[in-house]
């Protein structure tokens, strides 16, 4: 059987260094099971999160190559094994240890968007009625998985650190299928202007191209919500009324 | 004394699957304080894994379903060692629940006139199962979690219980590690629930993820609580084959229920050779009657590919022992051949199953819109586990609650294919409810520091040792022998040869050595897990040999038959000085309007 060398992050909070581990390499693996074998055989310490392996769960999030990637939807025979393979954790959170990267503050922002408020039940049972075609948009974002890689390759994140004013592409997604929920009554515009930090947005379609789920993030969540933000509040005749309101 | 912090809630709530959340949400509204205990991250549990969809009689797409229908597909498809009234409250109140769902956020697929769309499933006579296509655990954990953020729960993620403490008999609390530096944590509860999930790590072909380990199964019976039904374990039977590092992730009955079939290597469609007596009647004898079913005709009967799922494993399992079997070792699952009868069959499938196009492509290169799938049975879920009341999912224990697929009871010897996302939020709001009700009712209990010292004395043995066993090592022993010895075809003896062998593992798993230190520390974390798959295992090994019969989920070849003296009870286990104790607990008697409404249904 062939064999590949992997070498990855090893060491805490703190720092930590590369270090080169030998895997069997057989039919269909991906880059989780080498990451288990590793775990079983050599290196019992290695810290990884994963739960489904089947791309459900979005835990086992990692950058493979320097590409952010779910470990258990990365097939080794799509790699060149004659290199070394890298695998570190997911670098625009703080390293917990080895592969393992501090997500918590994702949590965090989730609790700061307003949650669903539905309209009144309309229907004479009491619930809703809702057509297919008005929820095909709705249910695209809610195939998220939160594996948070888009959170990770957005350069505004990664690069400039602005996590206190941006909720990056996770949460404008998650906003945009609140906002463009058919039974939603809430309006989060100003949020998103303010608070959420969509300005910072320059729509450069990295998170699209990472998603695992291929949830078209920035054609068809944030660019509309972005609309949305001009309409409401850079709006030179609304802004006339709301002044005239004002007084 | 064992350095700790302390946390206090009325009501502690281990497992934040679906079953664990819908609980915690219940127990939150009633104005009780309430902690949430996820083994991992939030919004990750197996829940998200599940596919097909949740079963309710709505009636949005056969308006001749209801509660009465439900009541009795669960209860056949149980073998009728169900326990009835959690079968009837289930289906009465799993309508309401889904709808409370889309009250919270839940985006399901529709009907024409605009309802929530219900698909066909196994073992269920009507279109029952709301769905948003094959990804509806990812909509119901995300929904609850989206919902419970907003209601003031505790979450403590990445925390792993390692053993409940008691007042005397009653369950006060417990004792865990945070995994990030392992630090010993004491949580104290009025009540308990548990809604840990199942026990298929004890297995090699499984889909289910290292979490399932049997947890809430174990601490419950080491704290003296019943289990029952443990001989029970559902293998879906269909799992992938192909290629061997994804052997045992499921592939949903959902793909059947779009009018997927099972053929063998000879292009036979075998599941029409063997069609149970009693579901003659409401199953398909022909192939175009079959696809008549699946396309909505009202008239038809369903195909047998969508009989319940302890049978169709074994006539797999049949197949591929008889040599008709695919390279790999499976059958075949097409739903390629839909083409024949509809025009935009491949975008329809992308539609319909957008996560099996997507899992098989990525991870076994073949496009199931022009080529059949390959599957075979795969370790699933667990029917048996903490024995509850009914009504409120109180265990044997005072303070101590269950639900989920950690309790036991609704699905009898077999559940059906949806019943189990319906279970978790029916009987997960119960054990909220009700377990919010004992808090306000009680008192903390006093904790027990020597049991505290003990627990923890044990769990970091592993660390002291020098040397050792590899707990990876025996966990993948124990997997294997499970799945050789106590598996889909059972008998006798080699179940007696389990039980020598888990006494070995038993012994091995004492000295197990992790090198390392405590922070985020798999090896430890796998050593801890180790015990509860241990003790899940005797039970289930237990419980099988006791059940002289074969009955939905045991299959034994000693014993090919269902034999009515076996009816009459389940099989229960406990732990006494010890030892773990077999009994066989007597099924009540299922009240008259119950039993006109299984005579009704035929």
């Amino acid at each position: 059987m062939a064999k590949a060398t992997f070498s990855i992050r090893r060491g805490g909070r703190d720092g930590g260094e590369m270090v080169d581990y030998q895997a069997e390499v057989s039919e269909g693996m991906v880059v989780l099971d080498a990451v288990h074998q590793i775990q079983a055989e050599s290196a019992p310490d290695l810290a990884c999160r994963w739960n489904c392996k089947a791309g459900k769960c979005g835990s086992c999030s990692a950058e493979i190559n320097g590409m952010p990637k779910l470990m258990c939807m990365t097939r080794l025979d799509t790699i060149d094994l004659s290199q070394t393979v890298t695998i570190e954790p997911m670098r625009a959170f703080p390293p917990i240890k080895d592969l393992i990267s501090d997500v918590s503050w994702n949590y965090e922002v989730k609790k700061r968007i307003k949650k669903f408020n539905p309209r009144k039940p309309d229907a004479e049972d009491g619930t809703w009625r809702m057509q297919q075609s008005d929820i095909d948009r709705v249910q695209e974002f809610r195939k998220c998985i939160e594996c948070y890689l888009c959170q990770d390759v957005c350069h505004v994140l990664r690069d400039h650190n602005k996590h206190e004013e941006f909720i990056g592409p996770r949460f404008l997604v998650y906003t945009a299928a609140l906002e463009m929920h058919p039974l939603d009554t809430e309006n989060r515009t100003e949020d998103l202007k303010d608070m959420f930090g969509i300005g910072y947005c320059n729509i450069t379609k990295c998170c699209t191209k990472v998603c695992p789920e291929h949830i078209t993030i920035t054609d068809n969540a944030i660019i509309p919500l972005k609309e949305r933000v001009v309409d409401e509040h850079y709006d030179p005749l609304k802004k006339l009324v709301k002044l005239f309101r004002k007084k | 004394m064992t350095d700790h912090t302390t946390f206090e809630h009325d009501v502690l709530v281990i497992g934040a699957g679906g079953a664990g959340l819908r609980a915690a949400i219940e127990a939150t509204a009633a104005g009780v304080s309430v902690g949430l205990i996820c083994k991992s991250l939030l919004g990750k549990a197996h829940t998200v894994m599940a596919e097909g969809g949740m079963a309710a009689a709505m009636g949005n797409v056969d308006d001749r379903d209801n509660w009465k229908v439900h009541f009795s597909d669960t209860m056949r498809g149980g073998q009728y060692v169900n326990n009835w009234r959690m079968a009837e409250l289930h289906a009465k109140e799993a309508p309401d629940r889904v709808r409370e769902l889309e009250a919270w956020g839940a985006v399901f697929d529709r009907t024409k006139d605009g309802k929530i769309l219900q698909r066909n499933f196994g073992g269920h006579r009507y279109p029952r199962l709301a769905h948003v296509g094959d990804r509806t655990g990812l909509e119901l954990i995300r929904t609850l979690q989206d919902h419970g953020i907003h209601q003031g729960i505790d979450v403590h993620m990445e925390v792993t219980v390692i053993s409940l403490l008691k007042d005397g008999d009653r369950v006060v609390g417990c004792f865990a590690y945070e995994r990030e530096h392992g630090r010993f944590r004491v949580f104290k509860a009025k009540a308990v629930i548990l809604a840990t999930g199942g026990v298929g790590r004890a297995y090699r072909i499984t889909s289910n993820s290292w979490e399932g380990t049997g947890d809430g199964h174990a601490l419950a019976y080491h704290a003296g609580a019943e289990l029952i039904d443990m001989e029970f374990i559902q293998f879906h039977p269909t799992g992938m084959v192909w290629p061997p590092s994804v052997r045992g992730i499921l592939v949903t009955e959902g793909v059947r229920g779009e009018g997927g079939i099972l053929k063998n290597s000879e292009g036979k469609r075998f599941m029409f050779d063997d069609i149970p007596a009693n579901y003659k009647e409401q199953t398909a004898d022909n192939e175009e009657e079959g696809w008549r079913y699946v396309t909505g005709d009202k008239n038809a009967r369903r195909p047998p590919e969508l009989l319940t799922r302890d049978h169709v494993a074994r006539c797999i399992n049949r197949e591929v022992k008889a040599g008709r079997g695919t390279p790999h070792g499976g059958v075949y699952l097409d739903i390629a051949w839909i083409k024949e009868k509809i025009k935009d069959a491949p975008e329809h499938i992308k539609r319909k199953l957008p996560s099996m196009y997507h899992q098989f492509m990525q991870l076994a290169n073949l496009d199931i819109t022009t080529t059949p799938m390959e599957v075979g049975p795969t370790t699933h879920y667990i029917m048996g586990g903490i024995r509850v009341d009914a009504d409120t999912q109180a265990s044997t224990l005072p303070g101590l609650y269950a639900a989920g697929e950690c309790a036991s009871g609704i699905n009898g010897a077999n559940r059906l294919g949806g019943n189990s996302l319906s279970d978790l939020i029916v009987f997960g709001k119960r054990a909220g409810e009700y377990a919010a009700q004992f808090s306000k009712e009680n008192s903390h209990g006093s904790i027990d520091d020597a049991q505290i010292d003990r627990e923890a004395k044990r769990a970091l043995e592993p660390f002291e040792r020098v040397d050792g066993e590899n707990p990876f090592a025996i966990q993948h022993d124990l997997q294997g022998m499970m799945q050789d010895l106590v598996g889909i075809v059972r008998q006798e003896s080699e179940m007696l040869e389990a039980l020598d062998g888990l006494a070995k593992l038993n012994e091995r798993a004492k000295k197990t050595f992790v090198p390392g230190n405590i922070d985020f520390n798999p090896g430890w974390h796998t050593s801890l897990d180790l015990r509860n798959l241990l003790t899940v295992s005797e039970a289930i090994t237990r419980s099988a040999i006791e059940r002289k019969e074969s009955r939905g989920g045991q299959f034994r070849d000693d014993y090919p038959d269902k034999d009515p003296e076996f009816s009459k009870f389940n099989i229960a286990v406990k732990e006494v000085n010890g030892e773990m104790q077999i009994s066989r607990v007597p099924i009540p008697e299922m009240p008259a309007e119950l039993k006109q409404v299984i005579e009704e249904m035929g």
